[in-house]
């Protein structure tokens, strides 16, 4: 097929200005993963020379910094497997049982969520977590990202559990299997998936607040990375490039590790039901 | 192997009665089949024997013990799901062995035993596969197979052919009917399909809007159905049903329809009653005891041709009464027909049912 010259003008232009867009939106990810192995890094794109590993070693060497990472990771797997272990069982009951009203209790827990974990409900959170004497430790912060969490949660992995049809429960109840070990025998395993994509969700909202555990948390030896980057700034307030960049690049690893994990191992797919 | 029996059980949901005051014995040994249209509650009432659902009032005894409110896992049944319900994430061989495995039995006992009746059923080469990896007949037969693994007391299905191609199913019919006499096992089975509840039934419980129309052998419901919703339902295809204004002429019964000709019928007590009632009567006559007749003749049916469809070793002949109302004929011949435009059906009396204006059947003589 032959392109007429106004055609192969737009092609050209169109494709230009897709290729503009996109090079805006890739020079942060160039700058992210040029610049923590650059030991004069600025805040302008430059290609590291030499390439080096030093603003990695300083930050192994600070030992605030390394226990952060510590801590993010003790405060997202605590909310991951409360709201992963919450949310399966809610979820759960709520597809399969009869209670009258159960998805109005659903949608109005949905409602309220989007407020727990949202700014305006800080200083009620922050009134609640000290009256419970919970103030500047890891429970405070996983008790709260579950509360706001648990119901879009419990929402998505409702849907899920939904669509799988209830007759692998009952065939495996008319064999002889009780309730709970139909629960963990034939639902949980076809659920799975789902419970994955909810978990992973669940790991990489609580990894990148800065909020919550700010307000919560007092001792720097209780704070997340998300907050000690923040250590990464001189006296006089202006950010020491060369260590936030490192640190950065730390930070995100387990995130990208994790989504590397699932898809590896589960494939983000779901079994769904057997078609005839 | 146990009896199952029903009293006076009523399932509502809501304010719909699904199923409405039923009662039957199945004997120890019978293959009952529900047959029924969809919606007439064949399926509520194989769940409440399984006890997945329970009865909004009435009881329900297997083997003498009443199991109204029994667990499902206490009652000792096997059921085959109309979409299999096959474990995705396990193979064959696990699926299968599932319902070994929680009565505590052995890895290597409980997958002897799940190959002896995989080997059975043709699928024992499959054992490693997951469901997604078979085809849709090896499904079904691995569903039979989780069912029939271990001694049930009442094996249940639910319309477990339902999803297959026309000639599977005529395979697996066979097989059923087969497994039926060799075990001689107590089967419930729900269908909608009359041709397999007649091959596979000991006796057949018609149902419609949630009750029992007629429970009886499959000979007894294709010679004498109860009611004209059974007589339309049974039969392949089902009986034709003509609408006649009865009378009582010099002690014969005369019946009037548009391009009837019918010669006094015998006139019996039961007869009178129903024209003491009302005069509208329905003359049935299957369409494998209509052939081609002299226009004219005695008992016979005439109207304009409204299809001819010729089958192999018969042709389904159909005629068009007006409104709708078409009557057709199975007739055996290897002949090729030449019709015209218009055609005679003939009939003998013997073949002649009749039923009252509510639809009932009206007894023949010496029934
Ligand atoms: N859980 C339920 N809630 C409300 N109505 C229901 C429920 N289950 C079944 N029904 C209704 O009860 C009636 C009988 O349903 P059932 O599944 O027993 O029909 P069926 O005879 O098996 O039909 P089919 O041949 O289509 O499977 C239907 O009208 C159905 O809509
Ligand atoms: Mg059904």
């Amino acid at each position: 097929m032959k392109l007429t010259i106004p055609a192969f003008v737009g092609r050209i232009a169109f494709s230009a200005l897709a290729a503009l867009i996109g090079a805006i939106f890739a020079l942060p990810l160039l700058w992210f993963l040029f610049a923590p192995f650059n030991a004069r890094a600025e805040l302008g794109l430059a290609l590291p020379d030499p390439w080096t590993l030093n603003n990695f070693v300083t930050v192994f060497g600070n030992s605030y910094a390394v226990q952060a990472l510590w801590n993010s990771f003790i405060q997202a797997a605590g909310g991951v497997i409360l709201v992963g272990a919450a949310a399966t069982l809610a979820a759960y009951a709520l597809s399969r049982s009869s209670i009258p009203g159960k998805s109005a209790v659903t949608y109005i827990l949905l409602l309220f969520s989007s407020v727990v974990s949202g700014s305006a409900a800080m200083v009620p959170i922050f009134l609640i977590i000290s009256a419970a004497g919970l103030m500047d430790t890891h429970i405070a912060v996983i008790l709260t990202f579950a509360g706001g969490l648990l119901p879009t949660a419990m929402f998505i992995l409702r849907d899920f559990i939904d669509s799988i049809p209830k007759s692998y429960e009952e065939s495996a109840m008319v064999a002889g299997a009780s309730p709970v070990q139909a629960f963990f025998d034939v639902a949980l395993p076809v659920i799975r998936p789902g419970i994955v994509v909810v978990v992973v969700w669940a790991f990489v909202n609580i990894w990148g607040s800065f909020l919550i555990p700010f307000i919560l948390l007092r001792s720097d030896s209780n704070m997340p990375a998300s907050v000690a980057i923040y250590s990464f700034y001189s006296e006089a307030g202006t950010p020491i490039v060369t260590l936030l960049a490192a640190y950065s690049l730390i930070y995100s690893l387990p995130v990208i590790a994790l989504y590397l994990f699932v898809s590896w191992k589960f494939g983000f797919r779901f079994f769904g039901g057997i078609k005839a | 192997m146990a009896s199952v029996e029903f009293k006076n059980v009523t399932k509502s949901f809501g304010e719909f009665k699904a199923v409405a005051d039923v009662s039957f014995d199945i004997g120890d040994g019978e293959f009952v089949c529900l047959l029924g249209p969809s919606g007439c509650g064949k399926t509520t009432s194989l769940r409440m024997m399984a006890g997945l659902e329970t009865p909004t009032s009435g009881q329900i005894f297997i083997g003498g013990q009443e199991v109204t409110h029994l667990h499902p896992k206490d009652r000792n049944i096997a059921m085959v799901f109309q979409d299999y319900a096959l474990y995705p994430h396990m193979n064959l061989a696990d699926n299968i062995a599932y319902p070994l495995k929680v009565r505590g039995e052995a890895v290597a006992a409980r997958h002897g035993r799940a190959k002896e009746v995989a080997d059975v059923l043709k699928i024992g080469h499959l054992m490693d596969r997951l469901p997604s990896q078979i085809s849709g007949g090896q499904q079904q037969r691995t569903s039979l197979a989780r069912a029939l693994v271990y001694p049930a007391k009442v094996y249940l299905f639910d319309e477990p052919l339902s999803n297959l191609d026309a000639k599977l199913r005529l395979e697996a019919r066979g097989f059923l009917n087969h497994l039926q006499r060799d075990m001689g096992m107590t089967a419930v089975y729900v269908t909608h399909d009359q041709a397999e509840a007649m091959a596979l039934a000991t006796r057949i419980a018609v149902m419609d809007h949630g009750h029992i129309v007629q429970f009886a052998s499959p000979i007894e419901i294709y010679r004498r159905p109860a009611t004209t919703f059974v007589a339309n339902f049974v039969g392949n295809p089902p009986m034709n049903l003509v609408e006649a204004e009865g009378a009582q002429v010099d002690g014969k019964l005369a019946l009037k329809a548009e391009g009837l000709t019918i010669a006094g019928l015998a006139m019996t007590d039961a007869i009178g009653k129903a024209l003491a009632t009302s005069n509208k009567l329905t003359l049935g006559v299957r369409p494998e005891h209509l052939g081609i007749a002299q226009t004219g003749a005695a008992n016979t049916i005439t109207a304009p041709l409204f299809a001819n469809e010729n089958m192999g070793p018969e042709s389904l002949v159909t005629l068009d009464r007006g409104d709708s109302a078409r009557v057709t004929a199975r007739i055996f011949t290897d002949d090729h027909l030449d019709l015209s435009q218009v055609v005679t059906l003939g009939f003998s009396a013997e073949h002649v049912h009749l039923f009252d204006s509510t639809g009932k059947r009206i007894p023949a003589l010496g029934e």
